[in-house]
């Protein structure tokens, strides 16, 4: 089947449902069959959060598993280790480079693991990491880091810019629109 | 015009279209969104309701008028509506009505796993269970017919995959809602003896009639491909099916698990040489199969703990998984956590502080049992924190009273803590309550609730005063504190648990995430003053961390609740 399966992971309150939005959104314009799976409730209170997004002729799971991900789109690096064991092998990754640290290792109980990311690509994992929180900042607020990153990782579908620009306009709230279209576009030229 | 629509927004669309006139629910993840989507709908009546109980009576109450009605709830809510459920199944209905029931398998948001079907075969009202989206509105808009045909209650279950799932939807045409005649029927709705005594047997011609039904139904639907392997499934466990065998296995797929069909399972069976049951959680459908005398593989290959997916059904049918690539840095958890400046927090350091026997109840504050406040002793079903602190207190007596108390939100306090402190008052305990108002269903996702002064369309509404109810249920002692008062709440428990009577804490803030809640300046540590003691890590705010040996406050989460800075010793927090 061809199926194509995206992850987007990162931390509770980042933006995540949103970007899933967009994406799907996008998809199902484009004509493609499309499920999205969502995180509500309990996890989204600061925890480990991920969506998937499924698209193709016929897609029947709304879930990814391991092996499985073309491409995962993760909002902070930790969250990119937590879950590289759902890419491809030859999978491709778009991580923000921000750290947030889980609440053990605020308190001591763990460490944040170092240089994740070289390790990843040390074992052939396609990983562009970016800092998208600067950029977002520079787009007007940092909680567009969201469409940003969706920005970096939209150069890896079949689909032209001004599709997603549109479906931007077609999901993002009115007043957000332009600031979102610039984070889009600075991810995307990043 | 197609659209992209999760599960639970495809079910309230269904019920729209299908003539919903009345919706009432109390939310519960992973069903909420059914009534908010259905709220959005301005010619129908939409309700949070204290409780699942009260919603599915209200919702039958509806039905009874003659109106097509509806409730929601998660599965745990359908142990509350419970009683009606079972004696709704012998009265039946005037106007169509559904139970929505969503099921959480993994528990991605609940206190247990429970399987909902048990529900519907116990109480012997029909089921369905849709696989995604399409199906979700298709079921929820064909459930009011069923209801009306057969006379009964529908459930429909959904689980946290589809409820959650955005696919593809193409909207009906809608039905708009009528109200049926009311004509007063004592025999078929006041379920006295006499008359239930005459129901029952029309429950149980109604249970043949539907099996009849389930023979030849839209919902069940057999897909022929292969004469050696064969699997019934439902729900989202047909869809990890279809991924794993696509079109190289025959499948009977059951979209109404209640009453399951004896005719389509023998002739399915008989038509291929292994049969294979795929299901989620509970052998229900394995335990039909083999009742029907048909061997079949379930349970011993299909784990009945959490959920499915394609890798888990490839892994146990003996198929290759996929390779993969992991870091080898040990990966620390990210548990999720109170907020950073959560009006719960300051409580609950407190109550760690002094030792406190604390029973929990559910909502945002579930969390305090997370380290480092590590701040409960038990957290079991919603109101259980004020029974439970009764019974614990009887039971261990004068000592455990100075020393216990139970925390309960708003919300739950609405949906089955006032029973409890009836309780409390009536068989005297001297009990101490702490309420965690923070004026808002937090956990959920920001409902009104009834102690908020607004409805579900967020316009005002009459608005419970706490201070006054707990009186009025016996409480003497009752009392409020700002929870970002450290000291104020120390001195407010202290009290009340030295008290020789019951007595209520309302420990009051609104929901730091509320639009509403103006939020202060970030606070900063002064890092000479910092003498890196940590006692500001001991509340466990996300805002605050050690950088390079000194306390560091992060100023994109901060809210400047100035929590933290009651507790440096050296003014170090400004």
């Amino acid at each position: 089947m061809n199926t194509t399966s995206v992850m987007i992971v990162g931390v509770g309150g980042q933006g995540s449902l949103l970007a899933s939005k967009l994406l799907g959104r996008l998809l199902m314009d484009e004509g493609y069959d499309v499920k999205v799976s969502e995180v509500h409730g309990m996890s989204q209170r600061g925890g480990s959060v991920v969506t998937y997004v499924r698209f193709g002729d016929k897609v029947y799971s709304p879930i990814v598993t391991e092996g499985e991900a073309d491409i995962i789109i993760s909002f902070e690096k930790l969250e990119a280790a937590r879950y590289a064991r759902y890419l491809k092998t030859d999978g491709r990754m778009v991580v923000n480079t921000q750290q947030i640290d889980p609440m053990p290792v605020i308190i001591g109980a763990a460490t944040y693991p170092e240089g994740v990311l070289e390790e990843l690509t040390a074992k052939g994992v396609a990983v562009e990491a970016l800092d998208a929180l600067s950029l977002a900042e520079k787009a007007g607020s940092s909680k567009a880091v969201n469409i940003v990153l969706m920005g970096r990782a939209a150069r890896h579908f079949a689909i032209p810019y001004e599709r997603w620009i549109a479906a931007i306009e077609k999901t993002v709230a009115p007043k957000f629109v332009e600031m979102n279209k610039k984070a889009f576009d600075l991810g995307y030229h990043a | 015009m197609k659209q992209l629509m999760i599960g639970n927004q495809a079910v309230a669309a269904g019920l729209y279209d299908g003539g919903l006139g009345l919706v009432s629910s109390y939310p519960g993840t992973p069903s909420t969104e059914i009534t908010e989507f259905l709220a959005k709908y301005e010619d129908i009546h939409s309700e949070w309701a204290p409780n699942e109980k009260v919603a599915c009576e209200v919702a039958f109450g509806a039905s009874l008028a003659g109106a097509r009605s509806a409730c929601a709830m998660k599965h745990v809510g359908l142990n509350v509506a419970a009683d009606p459920l079972f004696t709704l199944s012998y009265t039946g209905v005037n106007g169509g009505m559904v139970i929505c029931v969503a099921d959480d398998p993994a528990m991605h948001s609940s206190q247990n796993e429970q399987d909902s079907r048990h529900y519907a075969i116990a109480s012997k009202v029909p089921m369905l269970e849709p696989a995604d989206s399409a199906e979700a509105y298709a079921f929820a808009k064909s459930a009011f017919e069923l209801s009306e045909k057969y006379d009964t209650p529908v459930l429909l279950r959904m689980c946290t995959r589809i409820a959650h799932s955005q696919s593809v939807v193409e909207l009906g045409e809608h039905i708009p809602a009528v109200l049926k005649d009311y004509a007063k029927d004592p025999a078929k709705y006041i379920m006295m003896p006499g008359n239930a005594i005459k129901r029952h047997p029309v429950v149980e011609a109604r249970t043949a009639a539907l099996t009849e039904l389930a023979e030849d139904c839209v919902y069940n639907t057999v897909e022929m491909h292969s004469d050696e392997v064969g699997i019934i499934t439902s729900g989202c466990s047909y869809l990890y099916v279809k991924e794993v065998l696509g079109d190289s296995a025959s499948i009977l797929k059951i979209g109404m698990p209640n009453p399951l069909p004896v005719q389509l399972i023998k002739d399915f069976a008989a038509k291929v040489k292994k049969l294979y049951v795929i299901e989620e959680l509970d052998p229900i459908i394995e335990t039909h199969v083999r009742a029907l005398g048909i061997d079949c593989v379930g349970k011993e290959l299909f784990s009945p703990l959490g959920e499915f997916s394609q890798q888990t059904i490839a892994a146990a049918l003996g198929m290759a998984t996929r390779a993969c690539v992991t870091a080898d840095s040990p990966i620390p958890n990210r548990p999720p956590m109170m907020c950073a400046g959560c009006p719960h927090r300051g409580m609950f350091y407190v109550l760690a502080k002094k030792k406190i026997t604390v029973m929990g109840d559910i909502g945002c504050y579930t969390l305090g049992a997370v380290p480092p406040l590590s701040a409960l002793d038990s957290t079991l079903c919603m109101g259980a924190s004020v029974s439970g602190l009764h019974g614990f207190n009887v039971a261990r007596g004068a000592d455990a009273e100075g020393k216990s108390v139970a925390v309960i939100g708003d919300s739950t306090f609405m949906h089955s803590g006032m029973t409890g402190l009836v309780n409390v008052a009536y068989n005297a305990t001297n009990s101490t309550v702490i309420i965690l108002d923070n004026s808002i269903t937090g956990m959920t996702g920001h409902q009104q609730n009834p102690t908020t002064g607004y409805n579900i369309k967020g316009d005002p509404a009459a608005k419970v005063d706490l201070e006054a109810l707990c009186h009025a249920l016996g409480i003497n002692r009752v009392r409020v504190v700002d929870p970002y008062d450290l000291k104020a709440c120390e001195t407010a428990v202290m009290e009340e648990l030295a008290a020789e009577e019951p007595s209520v804490i309302i420990s009051r803030r609104p929901c730091v995430l509320l639009k509403s809640v103006k939020h202060e300046a970030p606070l900063k540590v002064e890092a000479d003053k910092c003498r890196s003691c940590k006692r500001c890590m001991g509340l466990g705010c996300p805002a605050i961390s050690m950088k390079d040996g000194k306390a560091h406050i992060d100023a994109t989460l901060c809210v400047g609740c100035g929590v933290c800075k009651q507790l440096c010793a050296f003014d170090a927090i400004v």
